[in-house]
């Protein structure tokens, strides 16, 4: 800056950090990776046989880049990472804590699966609708929702995610994909554009969008300031895209029609990025507001889990019934963030990342059944307990684990929530925790003896061939199912991850330290 | 300024709800065009409304002079308006491949993903 007159500084120096460590790339690494690879993919998109061997190889990279951040998270605290080394919070900040990195690892791995599964689930005419690209950019979008830490780029990886979906869930056209798409796009389009006019408000009242700085203005505003308002905003928003009741009939309207893979990384992933924004924003920015709503999310958040299972009991098509079972878990998830304990929200931290594993391997399941022979339908299939034996094994473990029963990874956030509850006196949603989890239990347990268990029905016996197991689609099955199974043997180390997780929430002292070292408080 | 566009804001965000209550996808998709410029208006006036000087630091200054215009809600609007045109420019495509498929563009005759008459699940084994 020549010619610059005495007595100013240099603001190229003052409002710059630090250069970044290595190990700090891993904080943008796996979004920038994903819209790379996105990119790539889509220039192949004519290229069928070759987007699997590029799509797989590079989700498999992205797991060891969440991994990595995860570990890296767990050693080092909160990580930061400012766009264009600008002083906080006038670059966009991207912050790494432990709830996010837990939810972009196992995110990461539910795409994995997704890839290995749709390289036979999706043919070539999906594959040049691009289904691989869209999943990287779905992926793209997920992560960065859960990385950033600007509450405005929030927002933008929201839609993101959403014109990928949209991709997603049209891939082929079919009626049903229409039909279902247009209560889904508009549905979702409202949902944020009330989250857009919501931080609007708040950029109105705070003077800022980087979340850390919010945490720390939010104390000071608190008596003057219209917070509730702008709370409840929130939370209807963020309620709307995780599929709570009452704003929840887009999902069993939709999460059936696209091909079943898609279904499956829809009802795995993208309710759940909801329930990470609800955490972050009441959670985190905003403890005094959702105490003071702990009441209204305790009532959807029954209400939620109890309906949903109900409409999953009067289901005929198994996929619906899978997607109310999706909502009555984003119940259980809601029932944590209601409680707001550190148990509360470790509780519902641990839920959701089970219900990332279980609701997508569970959709894999089906679909494979649906596969060999069986159909979606209740009253016309059976007999793949004799045929299968295998598959009818994997199965019935993911009915336990997404019931909740012993030794698979559902058991153990729910005590952790149904003990929160009890801590204070709340048995009523204790109690429906545990008659979700009965009602749960009969639903699935019906679905396995009709479609598993009973012999197949007479007019299809003779097509009883031994229509092999698809491989790759069964290992894919087969590794989420470990998982489940790992995580409810053995759920020490998760549990601490999501208390620490929770404790992060609770207290965001580190958060805030980590967005502006000392030096640079604002 | 501010309490003109104000109502202004409220007045779009009327039109916009009154047209997502039809059964309509045309006019739902009216709705959520406007929808989509009330919101970026808001977003404009909560960032505070001023006419007199542009966000330009002079040169013997560190820091733009009070009266300055915010620069910050036009980047988030543009961010905003680029997202909004394109989901437009979507769901048109869509209620429009949805009326070619489904013969229809009344929501509730939408009901091939959803049938009326939906069989129940077995009752016995």
């Amino acid at each position: 800056m020549a010619g610059k007159s005495e007595g100013l500084q240099d603001l190229s120096t003052v409002y710059a950090l630090e250069p970044l460590a290595a190990a700090d790339w891993l904080i943008v690494g796996p979004v920038a990776w994903c819209i790379l690879i996105g990119a790539l993919l889509l220039m192949l998109r004519k290229r069928t046989d070759v987007q699997p061997l590029i799509a797989i190889p590079a989700l498999v990279v992205l797991v060891l880049m969440t991994l990595g951040l995860v570990w890296h998270v767990a050693a080092n605290g909160t990580q930061t990472m400012t766009m264009g080394r600008w002083l906080p919070p006038f670059g966009i900040s991207f912050t790494a804590d432990l709830l996010g990195a837990f939810f972009a690892a196992t995110s990461s791995l539910v795409a994995l699966a997704a890839g290995i599964y749709g390289r036979s689930d999706v043919d070539d005419s999906g594959r040049r609708y691009g289904f691989y690209p869209f999943l990287l950019l779905i992926m793209a979008g997920i992560l960065g929702a859960f990385l950033t830490g600007d509450i405005f780029n929030l927002y933008v990886w929201f839609e993101v995610l959403l014109i990928a979906s949209f991709g997603l869930l049209v891939l082929g056209s079919g009626r049903k994909q229409l039909d279902g798409a247009v209560k889904y796009a508009f549905l979702n389009l409202i949902a944020t554009t009330l989250f857009l006019a919501t931080t609007g408000y708040l950029y109105g009242l705070f003077g800022t969008l980087n979340m850390a700085d919010i945490a720390v203005k939010a104390s000071e505003l608190r008596g003057t300031a219209p917070l509730m308002t702008l709370v409840t905003l929130y939370l209807l928003a963020f309620s709307m895209k995780a599929a709570a009741f009452p704003v929840n009939f887009w999902l069993p309207a939709s999460y059936h029609t696209p091909r079943l893979v898609v279904s499956a990384l829809f009802a795995g992933l993208l309710t759940k990025v909801g329930i990470y924004a609800l955490l972050r924003i009441l959670g985190m920015l905003f403890p005094f507001e959702r105490e003071e709503l702990s009441f209204l999310i305790a009532i959807a958040a029954v209400l939620t889990m109890v309906l949903g299972v109900i409409g999953a009991l009067a289901q005929n098509d198994i996929r619906r019934a899978l997607g109310f079972l999706v909502i009555s878990g984003i119940g259980v998830m809601m029932a944590g963030l209601a409680l707001g304990s550190p148990a509360g929200l470790s509780g519902a931290i641990l839920y959701a990342a089970h219900s990332m594993v279980v609701m997508t391997a569970l959709y894999f399941a089906v679909g494979i059944a649906a596969r060999l022979g069986g159909s979606f339908e209740l009253t016309s299939s059976g007999g793949l307990y004799t045929r299968h034996g295998l598959l009818a094994g994997l199965t019935l473990v993911l009915f336990f684990s997404v019931a909740g029963l012993p030794p698979m990874s559902g058991l153990w956030p729910k005590i952790m929530l149904v003990k929160a509850s009890l801590d204070i006196g709340a048995w009523w949603l204790a109690g429906a925790i545990l008659v979700t989890g009965l009602l749960t239990t009969i639903s699935v347990g019906r679905i396995w003896i009709l479609a598993y268990w009973r012999p197949a029905p007479p007019d299809r016996s003779g097509d009883a061939g031994a229509s092999p197991l698809p491989l790759g689609a069964t290992a894919a099955l087969a590794g989420l199912v470990a998982l489940t199974i790992a995580a409810g043997v053995w759920p020490e180390p998760l549990m601490a991850l999501s208390q620490e997780a929770a404790r992060g929430l609770i207290d965001p002292s580190a958060y805030v330290l980590s967005v502006f070292p000392a030096e640079v408080q604002p | 300024m501010e309490p003109l566009f104000a109502i202004l804001v409220g007045a779009l965000f009327t039109v916009a709800i009154y047209l997502f209550l039809s059964k309509h996808v045309i006019r739902i998709l009216m709705g959520a065009s406007i929808l989509g410029n009330a919101v970026n208006l808001l977003i404009f006036t909560a960032g505070r409304v001023t006419r007199e000087v542009p966000p330009i630091i002079l040169a013997d200054s560190d820091s733009l002079s009070d009266a300055a215009a915010n620069p910050l809600p036009q980047a988030l609007i543009l961010t905003a308006i680029v997202i909004s045109f394109s989901f437009f420019a979507f769901l048109l495509v869509l209620g429009y491949r949805a009326f070619q498929e489904l013969k229809t563009d009344r929501s509730d005759e939408m009901r091939v993903a959803e049938p009326l008459g939906e069989q129940s699940p077995p009752t016995g084994y």
